[in-house]
């Protein structure tokens, strides 16, 4: 009894028709938090007193950052679960996450990269933090091509979990790099043990972006999911009522 | 809180750290936008795939008589 709700999370089909209603709530909650986040971050949070207006590329860069992490993590657990309890969900969740983290650490690149050019003086450093993070990019394409280099579903999605499980290696790496090794990256901003070393009336906007960019996160992740979804199951019944129902709508 | 900017076009020019700013912001808006919008297009894209293919079962069933 007690493993049932987990057995159900198994099944796409219940997958599928548990997270429609969220979708319209998801999508409201990260447009108004990301919109807001980013007009009080532009105009209203006050200028950094050693880097100016640069700084303020901080409210994308962070979030993104964040996000480009949280999103291995979700890849590498889905794929370990799909791995242990044989599930066929969890990796197609594994599968969306791939490009999606893709995207973020490639804006968390490029942000970062703009940024240092009036900070730092240079466009790019070969720093511990930037090149981490850009191995975490070749692992997140690894991914992507390793799904489309088998012929059988079953062996790709097997062969890309345990690509994301050795890939884990890299994330205490990009966590620790400012803190291991002398870097020009500036060492954390948003502490959760001790004090920020950021004012309060920065952190705010950041905080909200923050929050923002994980409910966008949730809420792509779930709509390239269920597109993955349909994909698989499309000879079966409810699929096929689901496509008949779309079409008398229409 | 109040607005950190003289004028507009100083907001625009933040100090000479405007293109460096609004570069970024673009770029990362641009990325959001695509990643909604993909997986929008992906699925009108297989429904109407998986649309046709309903239509040609039907037909084939109708040219076999299974259906009347």
């Amino acid at each position: 009894m007690a493993w049932q709700w987990f057995h159900r999370l198994g099944s796409p089909r219940w997958f599928y028709e548990k997270t429609t209603p969220w979708l319209p709530w998801l999508a409201t909650l990260s447009i108004a938090l990301i919109v807001t986040a980013a007009v009080w971050g532009l105009a209203f949070a006050p200028a950094d007193f050693k880097q100016g207006n640069s700084y303020r590329i901080i409210y994308i860069h962070v979030p993104a950052a964040f996000l480009a992490l949280a999103g291995y993590y979700i890849m590498a657990i889905s794929g370990a679960v799909g791995l242990i309890w044989k599930m066929k969900l969890p990796f197609m969740v594994m599968k969306s996450a791939a490009p999606i983290g893709a995207l973020l650490t490639f804006v968390s690149l490029v942000t970062g990269s703009i940024w240092g050019k009036p900070t730092w003086g240079t466009w790019w450093e070969w720093d511990a933090r930037i090149t981490s993070m850009l191995i975490l990019f070749f692992l997140y394409l690894g991914m992507i091509a390793l799904q489309q280099a088998f012929q059988h579903r079953d062996t790709a999605d097997k062969a890309s979990a345990v690509l994301a499980l050795v890939g884990m290696v890299n994330i205490p790496i990009i966590y620790k790099s400012v803190d291991w090794w002398n870097t020009l990256h500036q060492p954390a901003t948003i502490k959760f043990t001790s004090k920020s070393s950021i004012d309060p009336s920065m952190l705010y906007p950041l905080l909200m972006m923050v929050i923002g960019f994980y409910c966008f996160y949730a809420l792509v992740l779930l709509l390239n999911t269920r597109v993955e979804i349909l994909r698989r199951e499309n000879r079966t019944q409810w699929v096929n009522d689901l496509v008949s129902a779309i079409n008398k709508r229409a | 809180m109040k607005f950190q900017f003289e004028s507009i076009a100083d907001f625009i020019a933040m100090n000479g750290h405007g293109p460096y700013v609004w570069a970024s912001y673009a770029i990362t808006f641009a990325v959001l936008v695509f990643l909604l919008v993909s997986p929008l297009l992906q699925k009108k894209a297989f429904v109407k795939q998986q649309q046709k293919q309903q239509k040609l079962a039907q037909a084939s069933d109708i040219a076999s008589g299974s259906v009347e």
